[in-house]
């Protein structure tokens, strides 16, 4: 590869990794490290994807990431809206996990029992 | 970078109806005309509970609770509250509910002290797309090497930052590379050593997961400067997730020239193969590693030599752990001055730290060197759980010791450290309250390393082993008070005369639980008493004795 | 896969010993290396048995005894301990009816304790072959261990 080819590489995901480009509307990154699945990430993972499924959100997707690094409150996952800050939700289970694309992602009211940060994209 | 004023405008459907769609306006026209944009953020939450206070915000972290807003309040807030410090009492709700929100809805510190370097793309990008690595900006620091810089420049970068070895051992990072690249030899290899074994510490486990290119990219960075062309990460068994994400990062790093020949079109070539452990903790250690990675048993040999001269099949080697490795790409692209510029005089740069143990908030933590262990346990860590008191961290590993509430407020870094009779170590921090017993403690950290050890000589294989049944018979309440004085010279005996660094610092745990908990130990042995109520004295029946006879007892 | 067949992935490199090992040991449904298979490795590799039986017994990982189908290792290290991996070992052993190296009966089950497994912040914790449970109390190791019986069906 050339150092060109790795810029153009570099730029075209750069703007996939922000939503702006890309198709989503919504991305839900779900820590993916052992610490949470040994919590029942993989669980939760699963939860997230078989809802949007049901309802059909063509504008939503999810990926995993490594450790998230806050073991005691895992699984954990983070929602990312455009032009909005990341919500970061911790203990989740898979009926949580439900919860949150029928109460966040569709209606826009993040469920606050399970926030543990809210941070800048 | 977090804002100075948190202010949560709650969204729920009540208050929308009671228009606090127009008090977030009209906020956020306020901060911005006083052109405070950058220090508060505004942040829109679900329904906060009393819709029939509505609209309400809250400010954190002074956690104020402000209702029946109107338009018109907005400006007073922000000169008063946000410019002055001084909350508008007339708006204020201050009743036991109104606290129980504000605590409630209060964000979990842990995140805000630290400072993530290393740690930067783990729970950010997905480890088995190199794409999403590349639109971070990886593999930028490897074509500004192979491009810009000669290896000669490399390593003075390395040497400059003052990075220290971050396995434990502390060895300044660019020295080590020196010694590889001036050791005479044509092969020369580069081993990334991933055989995280220490009880405590997950810190490897983690960016081997979360970002295993950034290892690949430090490795390749490295093999540049020595000049060598074939890298090696030995990766215990026990991580199957870690070895699964390593070896498909790899396969995607070749697929794009990032690995193989003539990379980025210039004459160096560098490839990865992942070797893997089966359950020896002593393979940690350098020289044991390198005989497991050519196939043998994992028994250290004496040093000098040093890999850096005589390693892999006798080559020059440089071994450098996983984190070492992760903050190569940083320093090549921020400089040296800048990783310099963080951390303390002899420690520089940041350090990831596994919090688990007695704490509420558990998991990996980094921050710079320097933070003070009670900014660790207590602001990043959230404290000990149930209202228990604090009784002290061990550092280090079974290779360190002990840190009692005395010295909270030690900045972390490997000379105060070594100061307290403990050490950095990898990065393990097992959080200890009231209701932890240190004898108890020592034992068991004496129970793995007689477990772990390689047999070989005779300090560690005999030595430890009457170490470990000494502190039995005090947790028996069978202690004599020479044993106190036996367990001294004995450890003193196996520190120094030990053949590697496991026998080595073993001991550790015992010394520095009697340096500091020596009370403990007089405790069992002259009064039969656990204070913290864990050793059983009554008919000899220990901990681990009734496990063994409860066990005997099922089946 | 045969042991022919991985002998022949991994050619005869004396430092892929440690590969061909857990290969020929996974490829094993009761998860143990027999006589015979040091003895292939030692000819293929052509080292001497003793030398095979050395590093197979070095390593904690490689059992030379028929071992069951799943393969429970629990954290016995100094975090697990302190977050009450004592409790955990009790209950496996009351559901298994086994003791610690031992095998249930109907071959499915081996309870050992292993050193730590780098998942502190969920401890107690243990691994079922490559899986990794934290948070593990009494009741959760019973449903753990249900789940893995159905699955076995």
């Amino acid at each position: 590869m050339k150092l060109e080819d790795l810029r153009k590489i570099r730029e075209k995901a750069e703007k996939e990794l922000k939503l702006r480009e890309g198709k989503a509307r919504v991305k839900i990154v779900v820590g993916m490290g052992t610490s949470g699945i040994a919590a029942g990430a993989r669980e939760v993972l699963k939860a997230f994807i078989d809802e949007i499924e049901k309802r059909n959100l063509q504008d939503v997707i999810v990926t995993q990431s490594g450790e998230k690094g806050l073991s005691s409150h895992e699984p954990i996952a983070e929602v990312w809206e455009e032009g909005k800050p990341v919500v970061v939700y911790g203990n989740l289970t898979p009926d949580i996990a439900r919860r949150i694309v029928a109460e966040h992602i569709v209606n826009g009211n993040p469920v606050t029992e399970y926030v543990i940060e809210v941070k800048e994209a | 970078m977090p804002k100075r004023l948190d202010i949560l405008v709650c969204s729920g459907a009540a208050c929308i109806s009671n228009d606090s769609t127009t008090i977030k306006n009209k906020l956020q026209a306020v901060l911005k005309e006083h052109n405070l944009e950058d220090e508060v953020a505004i942040v829109e939450t679900g329904c906060m509970g009393p819709c029939e206070l509505g609209p309400v915000m809250l400010v954190y972290p002074d956690g104020v609770f402000y209702i029946r807003l109107k338009e018109g309040d907005v400006e007073e807030i922000v000169k008063e509250h946000v410019i002055k410090g001084r909350p508008v009492k007339r708006l204020q709700w201050t009743t036991p509910e109104a606290r129980k929100i504000v605590e409630e809805k209060k964000q979990i510190p842990f995140f805000e002290k630290q400072l993530k370097i290393v740690l930067s793309n783990c729970g950010k990008i997905d480890p088995e797309n190199i794409e999403e690595y590349i639109a971070v900006g990886g593999y930028e620091a490897l074509a500004k090497v192979l491009t810009e810089m000669t290896p000669e420049q490399v390593i003075d970068e390395m040497i400059k930052s003052g990075l220290r070895g971050r396995g434990g051992a502390g060895f300044p990072t660019g020295l080590k590379w020196k010694a590889t690249r001036e050791a005479p030899g044509d092969e020369k290899f580069v081993v990334c050593n991933g055989d995280e074994g220490d009880p405590g510490a997950f810190m490897d486990r983690a960016i081997l997961e979360g970002d295993p290119h950034s290892v690949i990219e430090g490795m390749a960075i490295a093999a540049y400067a020595i000049g060598a062309k074939q890298g090696y990460v030995y990766v215990r068994a026990e991580y199957p997730l870690a070895i699964k994400r390593l070896e498909k990062a790899i396969q995607q790093a070749r697929k794009y020239g990032l690995l193989g020949n003539n990379i980025f079109e210039t004459s160096f070539s560098f490839d990865i193969e992942i070797r893997i452990g089966a359950g020896a903790f002593v393979c940690g250690e350098e020289t044991a590693l390198i005989a497991s990675i050519e196939g043998k048993r994992g028994q250290p040999r004496p040093k000098p030599p040093f890999p850096a001269q005589k390693g892999l099949w006798g080559k020059p080697t440089l071994i450098n752990n996983v984190e070492t490795f992760a903050n190569v790409r940083h320093i090549i692209l921020n400089g040296s001055s800048w990783f310099a510029s963080i951390g303390t005089e002899n420690s520089k740069g940041t350090k990831v730290f596994a919090l688990s143990g007695k704490v509420n908030n558990t998991g990996l933590v980094e921050v710079p060197m320097g933070v003070t262990i009670r900014e660790l346990v207590f602001d990043i860590g959230g404290g000990i759980p149930n209202g228990k008191k604090f009784k002290a961290v061990q550092i280090g590993g079974p290779s360190g010791g002990c840190v009692p509430a005395e010295y909270l407020d030690t900045p972390i870094d490997y000379e105060s450290l070594k100061k307290l009779g403990t050490i950095m170590g990898s990065g393990g921090v097992i959080v200890l309250d009231e209701d932890t017993c240190m004898v108890n403690l020592a034992k068991f950290f004496l129970d793995f390393t007689v477990d772990e050890s390689c047999g070989q000589c005779v300090p560690c294989r005999i030595g430890l082993k009457h170490l470990y049944d000494i502190l039995d018979r005090i947790t028996k309440g069978k202690g004599k008070m020479e044993d106190l004085e036996t367990l001294e010279k004995l450890g003193e005996e196996i520190k120094r005369t030990s053949l590697c660094g496991l026998g080595q610092s073993a001991p550790n745990p015992v010394l520095s639980t009697l340096r500091y908990f020596r009370d403990e130990y007089i405790e069992h042995i002259r009064d039969k008493k656990c204070r913290a109520g864990v050793c059983q004295f009554e008919e000899a029946k220990e901990e681990e004795v009734s496990l063994e006879k409860k066990l005997k007892g099922i089946i | 896969m045969t042991r022919e067949e991985i002998l022949n992935k991994y050619g005869k490199s004396k430092d892929n010993l440690l590969y061909i090992l857990h290969d020929i040991q996974d490829n094993n449904p009761q998860h143990y290396l027999t006589d015979e298979d040091l003895k292939a490795v030692a000819k293929w590799l052509n080292l001497p048995y003793s030398y095979v039986h050395g590093v197979a017994t070095f390593y904690s990982m490689f059992s030379l005894k028929p071992r069951g189908r799943y393969i429970i290792r629990v954290c016995e290290s100094p975090t697990c301990h302190l977050m009450g991996s004592s409790d955990v070992i009790i209950e496996l052993a009351k559901t298994l009816g086994v003791g610690i190296g031992e095998t249930t009966k109907d071959g499915l089950f081996t309870l050992e304790l292993t050193s730590c497994i780098g998942v502190c912040g969920v401890a107690p914790a243990m691994m079922i072959n490559e899986e990794v449970f934290g948070n593990l109390t009494p009741e959760r190791v019973r449903q753990i261990i249900e789940e893995k019986r159905r699955e076995s069906k």
